[in-house]
């Protein structure tokens, strides 16, 4: 299909207005964290600042325990993708590959699940927890994802359901069994889903804040998320250190997408339909 | 002995999930439902009140109703404008012009960057003092309203910001836009009709299921919206963006009601089924499903 020379000026005209509105902000961001405080808030205000302070990302980072908060939003990343790239990957093969008594029941409750908020369970949860003495660990933030999660299982089974039928009929032939199958010939194939549940995951958990803010008390448990929103309830009127944290905090997710952006734009919406 | 391992082999596969539903989600959600029905603190012992707190709500509580009304106009607002906006995105980046692999990027990284991150980022630029956004609008003459510490604008500026995480539904849109087959757009070239004609002849009646997919998602998470408003506004000022979602939680973490937040999260849950059931029964008369074989070629396609 062609299109006109002034079609094509008018979508990019407006691509490139679209592109100011969803840059604009972050790259004001980042020239103004090198600024000083009183830069920051002058008005009328100033696009860049007039000497770049880089040590205020250092005096941010020492002003709290981030290094603290960053280990813990590390290790609650890490194991929770490794708990949800091998349960869902588990149970999705026992979906899609097999036939059994219940199962599509079973397979529309779990899509079910998926429409009942968060609300309606939290509380029940954190009494939960309670009970395990869990609260104020990193644990009701890392062990539910060792149980599989629903959309994550979904996107799996689809992809699992689109590869033929008798496809591992040679292995059952050479007597493997049901696991032998699934670890051997459906995870190397799994392996364009399995980084896409892991990027998806990596990134909600990064930036979650509802579960850390009730599950967690003391600020040595907090993650990076809580922290910093804990900075901005303290430090509301400064406002280079709340930036400054604020770009750390982005760059691990953005980077994440940028470099398996193609994963997750071949996959998305193939679950739609 | 064989026979019967084999019988139980898928459901020790789909075994996490099971126990994973029993634990974390049934066994809460039969629990706030019993919860619901007691008068419930953190300390102290339970007391049933039967429909009490239900009764409570719609009758003495006026801040139930002005918060529902709040989400409820959120969503109005915010659905079908968050919908337009990654659709009419999503139909220009599916265009067939250079670099949209780079604008598709753009469009899509604020959505991957945390509500947190989010509120600061517009708490900062919606800052009526010094905000940029504010000095922009002088520049074209325009007196920028105080956008979080006025009660008319608050919920407003709360759509601005929740706005910013548009990409993630327009990727949706632009996948199953890209799966159109493109002859059916050659035909109707050679049939002479404008790309305004193809857009609501072919388009749009094709990625129907896919409006109502993120229709239904995002009524569903604009319902359960707390984190942005928790840090962007605090539910104020004048209690003027005070969520639902809000309400349920400080109600539950902060008043340490749990049995009145439980009642409060089922009222929501029930809404939300209305209103998924209300799309669903209206679906089936502007949701157009291609044929069952045109269907599974398609998912097939990597």
């Amino acid at each position: 299909m062609h299109l006109s020379k002034k079609t094509k000026f008018i979508i990019y005209f407006i691509l490139i207005l679209f592109t100011i509105y969803f840059t604009a902000p972050f790259i004001y961001m980042v020239f103004s964290a090198f600024k000083t405080e009183a830069e920051a808030i002058a008005y009328p205000p100033k696009f860049l600042p007039s000497k770049w302070h880089f040590e205020n990302f250092i005096n941010a980072w020492n002003s709290q325990p981030f290094g603290t908060y960053l280990f813990n939003s590390i290790l609650v990343t890490v194991l929770t993708t490794l708990g949800q790239v091998i349960s869902c990957s588990l149970v999705a093969y026992g979906f899609a590959r097999f036939e059994f008594r219940g199962r599509d029941i079973l397979f529309m409750i779990l899509m079910a699940t998926m429409m009942i908020p968060w609300d309606v369970t939290m509380i029940p949860q954190y009494m939960e927890f309670n009970m395990f003495g869990w609260i104020n660990t990193l644990k009701p933030l890392i062990v539910p994802a060792w149980f599989g999660s629903a959309y994550y299982i979904f996107l799996m089974r689809q992809f699992l359901l689109s590869v033929p039928k008798d496809f591992e009929e040679a292995a059952r032939i050479d007597g493997a069994n049901a696991f032998q199958i699934y670890l051997k010939v459906f995870m190397p194939i799994l392996k364009p889903s399995l980084i896409l549940v892991a990027v998806l995951n990596m990134i909600t958990v990064w930036n979650d804040y509802l579960g850390p803010l009730i599950f967690l008390q003391e600020r040595n448990k907090y993650t990076l998320a809580l922290g910093l929103a804990a900075f901005k309830g303290v430090h509301s009127t400064k406002i280079i250190p709340m930036l400054c944290i604020t770009i750390i905090m982005i760059i691990p997710p953005v980077l994440t997408f940028i470099f398996s952006g193609k994963h997750i734009v071949e996959s998305t919406g193939g679950g739609v339909k | 002995m064989q026979k019967s391992i084999k019988k139980i082999t898928p459901y020790l596969f789909i075994l996490p999930w099971i126990i994973g539903f029993l634990v974390f989600t049934l066994g809460p959600l039969i629990f706030s439902l019993i919860m619901s029905f007691y008068n419930w603190s953190l300390t102290g012992k339970p007391q049933f009140v039967g429909f009490g707190n239900y009764i409570e709500m719609f009758t003495i509580d006026k801040q139930f109703s002005k918060s529902l009304i709040i989400s409820l106009k959120y969503a109005a607002v915010f659905v079908p404008l968050n919908m337009a906006i990654a659709l009419f995105l999503a139909m220009l980046i599916a265009q067939p012009v250079k670099h949209t692999k780079i604008f598709r990027t753009i469009f899509y990284i604020p959505s991957v960057i945390s509500g947190v991150a989010v509120s600061i980022i517009w708490s900062w630029i919606l800052n009526s003092d010094y905000g940029i956004l504010n000095y922009l609008l002088s520049l074209l003459g325009i007196k920028g309203p105080k956008w979080l510490v006025d009660p008319g604008y608050a919920i407003l500026a709360v759509i601005i910001a929740s706005a910013f995480g548009v990409g993630s539904m327009m990727l949706i849109f632009y996948t199953d836009i890209k799966g159109i087959p493109s002859t059916l757009y050659e035909a109707a070239s050679l049939d002479g009709a404008s790309s305004f004609r193809q857009f609501f002849s072919i388009t749009l009646p094709l990625i129907t299921p896919t409006l109502l997919f993120n229709l239904i998602t995002s009524i569903i998470s604009s319902f359960q919206q707390v984190t942005l408003v928790m840090l962007l506004t605090g539910g104020g000022p004048l209690k003027s963006t005070y969520f639902y979602g809000l309400y349920t939680y400080n109600n539950a973490f902060k008043h340490h009601k749990l049995g009145y937040a439980s009642a409060n999260a089922w009222v929501m849950f029930v809404i939300i089924l209305i209103l998924t059931m209300l799309v669903f029964r209206t679906s089936s008369s502007w949701v157009f499903y291609q044929s069952e074989n045109a269907k599974n070629k398609k998912r097939r396609k990597p």
